[in-house]
C-alpha cells in the first residue's frame, strides 16, 4: 500500500449529480400550501379514528392507516416542542447560522411542524416557548411562505 | 425459530478517504475476507444481498455496479437500500427460505466522495421539510435536545460516551478515528448543532463489510466458528419528525422486545455480554441503551457515567469504538454485527471484553433520529 502512488497518480473524476425534478405535492399538501399562500392560514387534517389533527396535513393518518377526511383550521401560533441552535453552515440552509430549528405544535394541532426560529435571542430559546408564524411578503405556495416563527 | 448462523465476516479498515480503491473495489476485499474467514469459496454462496444507497453512491441502481465485486455474476443478487443490519435481515430470511443455504450480505459507503449534508438533506420530505435545510446532524440535534431536556441528561453524560468510544477505538485497528479524548476534550470541542459538539458527532467514513449467513444444515457442514442467530427484529416509527415523540424510542423498544422474546432473554442487562449499538451521535448511545432495556428510561446518562458500559463494565457497549470512531454510513450496522461475531468467537483482539461472551447484541438504525431500528441477538450456541 505504501508505494502505490510512486508509479500511479491518483485520479478523481469530479462532477455533480444534478437532475431537474418536480415533486407533485398532491391534493392534500396543495391545499395546505395554498392556504399559506393565499390566506396566511394553517390548516390541518383530522383523523376520524384517533382524532389527531395532523399539521402538516396528510391524506392518510400515519398512525392509524386510514384516510383522513376532515379539514380543520389551526392557529398560526404554537409552542416550541424541540429545538436546536445551528452553528455550522452547510451551505444549504435558508438562513446564515447561528439560527434555530424547532418542532412547533400549533394551537389546535396534535403533531409538530418543523420550521425555523428567528427574531429571537438564541440564548433564550426554550421548550414551551410560544411562537407565531411570520409570513413572507411574496408567497409562492411552499413551506417557506412562512419565513420563520418568532416569539409571541 | 429455525436456526441460522453467521459463519464468515470480513471488513476493510474504515478511513476518511480511500484513494486506492474506487467504490466497487472497496467491496471486493471485504467479500474475499469474509469467504476466507468462513473457509469457503464463492462457489459455496447460493445468493447475495447487497446493501447500499444510490445518493451516497452518486449513481442509480448502484447495486448493479457492485454486483460483480460481491460475487454476483451469474447468481441471484438483490439489494436492500438502508442500513446493513436491514440487508442482513433479508439475508437471514433468504437463508431460511428453503431456497438458499448460504447468503452473502455486503454493505459499503464511500462517504468521502460527496458532501454529506447535501445527501442527508435529501432524506427529508421535499414538500414540507427539505427546503428548510435540515440534515442528519440538525435533525438529530432536535432529538438530542428533546431527550436531554425531558430526562435531565447532561452534555457531560453524552461526552462520557464520546470519550469512551473514541478511546475504545484505540484498540481497533479497523477504526477510522483513533483519538484519546477525555470528557473535557469533548466538552471543549466546537458546537455544531446545540447540544451536539464536534466530538458528539460521528465522522463520515469510507468502508465496506461482508458477512455470510447460513442455515442450520449448511452451518453444520461449512461453519467453522458459527455465531448463531438467536433473535432478530426491526420496527419503524413515523417519518416526519413532528409526528414522533422525539424523546422516546418506542420503535427500538418494540424491536428489542421481539428479538429478546425470540432469543429467550428476560433480563437483557444480565444476559447480554456485550453490545454494539448505533452511536451515530453520543446522545444516541444513551437513548438506545435505555430502549434496549439495559437501564430504566432516562437513566442512560447515569449508566454511562457509572462505567457500566465501559469495556470492563457489566454491560460493555461499543468496545470497537462504535460509529463515533468509524461511520461508513450504510455499512455501520453490519459492522456492528461483525464486531459482535468477533466477540462471540473471542477473536476481538484488544477489543475483546473480559468475560466469556455467550450472547452479544448488534443494533442498526435507518432514517433520521432513529426512525427505524434493527436488533440482532447472536449466541455461541
Amino acid at each position: 500500500m505504501s508505494n502505490v502512488w510512486d508509479s500511479v497518480e491518483p485520479r478523481v473524476y469530479e462532477s455533480r449529480i444534478k437532475v431537474p425534478y418536480a415533486w407533485q405535492a398532491g391534493e392534500t399538501a396543495s391545499r395546505f400550501l395554498l392556504s399559506l399562500k393565499n390566506e396566511t392560514k394553517f390548516v390541518g387534517k383530522k383523523c376520524a379514528k384517533c382524532t389527531k389533527v395532523l399539521v402538516p396535513p396528510r391524506k392518510s393518518c400515519p398512525y392509524c392507516f386510514v384516510e383522513t377526511a376532515e379539514w380543520v383550521d389551526v392557529s398560526d401560533e404554537g409552542v416550541v416542542e424541540a429545538f436546536t441552535i445551528v452553528r455550522r453552515d452547510t451551505g444549504i440552509m435558508p438562513m446564515k447560522p447561528p439560527f434555530a430549528y424547532a418542532v412547533i405544535k400549533l394551537d389546535g394541532a396534535d403533531t409538530g411542524l418543523v420550521h425555523l426560529l428567528a427574531e429571537v435571542d438564541l440564548g433564550e430559546v426554550k421548550e414551551g416557548m410560544r411562537v407565531k408564524a411570520v409570513f413572507a411578503e411574496e408567497r409562492t405556495g411552499r413551506i417557506l411562505d412562512v419565513k420563520y416563527f418568532k416569539p409571541v | 425459530m429455525d436456526k441460522a448462523a453467521i459463519i464468515g465476516i470480513g471488513m476493510t479498515k474504515a478511513a476518511g478517504r480511500v484513494k486506492e480503491a474506487n467504490y466497487a473495489e472497496l467491496v471486493y476485499p471485504a467479500v474475499v475476507a469474509a469467504l476466507e474467514d468462513a473457509g469457503i469459496t464463492i462457489e459455496d454462496i447460493d445468493n447475495i444481498v447487497t446493501t447500499s444507497n444510490d445518493f451516497w453512491d452518486g449513481r442509480t441502481i448502484s447495486s448493479m455496479a457492485t454486483g460483480d465485486v460481491s460475487g454476483g455474476y451469474d447468481r441471484n443478487i438483490s439489494c436492500v437500500e438502508g442500513d446493513g443490519t436491514f440487508g442482513a435481515f433479508y439475508g437471514w430470511c433468504r437463508s431460511l427460505s428453503g431456497h438458499y443455504g448460504t447468503t452473502l450480505v455486503t454493505a459499503y459507503t464511500k462517504g468521502s466522495e460527496s458532501i454529506s449534508p447535501y445527501i442527508t438533506n435529501a432524506v427529508f420530505d421535499p414538500i414540507y421539510v427539505r427546503s428548510l435545510g435540515l440534515d442528519m446532524v440538525s435533525g438529530c440535534a432536535l432529538q438530542a435536545r428533546r431527550y436531554m431536556n425531558r430526562y435531565n441528561v447532561s452534555e457531560e453524560q453524552c461526552a462520557v460516551v464520546s470519550s469512551k468510544n473514541h478511546r475504545n477505538a484505540l484498540d481497533n485497528p479497523n477504526a477510522h478515528l483513533q483519538l484519546d479524548l477525555s470528557v473535557e476534550d469533548v466538552m471543549k470541542s466546537r458546537m455544531i448543532c446545540d447540544p451536539m459538539k464536534l466530538y458528539d458527532c460521528s465522522p463520515v467514513s469510507d468502508g465496506a463489510v461482508a458477512v455470510v449467513i447460513a442455515n442450520e444444515e449448511k452451518t453444520k457442514r461449512l461453519g467453522r466458528k458459527p455465531a448463531w442467530i438467536k433473535g432478530v427484529s426491526f420496527c419503524m416509527d413515523n417519518y416526519l419528525l413532528g409526528d414522533r415523540d422525539l424523546a422516546e424510542c418506542a420503535a427500538l423498544e418494540k424491536a428489542a422486545k421481539q428479538a429478546y422474546a425470540a432469543a429467550g432473554i428476560s433480563d437483557p442487562r444480565k444476559e447480554i455480554d456485550v453490545a454494539e449499538v448505533y452511536d451515530a451521535f453520543s446522545y444516541q448511545e444513551l437513548m438506545w441503551t435505555e430502549g434496549l432495556g439495559f437501564c430504566e428510561k432516562g437513566e442512560g446518562g447515569k449508566l454511562a457515567e457509572s462505567g457500566a458500559t465501559a469495556k470492563a463494565g457489566d454491560i460493555p457497549v461499543n468496545p470497537s469504538g462504535g460509529l463515533l470512531s468509524s461511520h461508513p454510513v450504510i455499512a455501520a450496522g453490519l459492522i456492528r454485527i461483525a464486531e459482535a461475531v468477533r466477540q462471540i468467537r473471542g477473536e476481538a483482539g484488544d477489543m475483546q471484553v473480559d468475560r466469556d461472551v455467550r450472547t452479544a447484541l448488534a443494533h442498526g438504525v435507518n432514517g433520521v433520529a432513529g426512525q427505524s431500528h434493527c436488533v440482532w441477538i447472536l449466541g455461541k450456541e
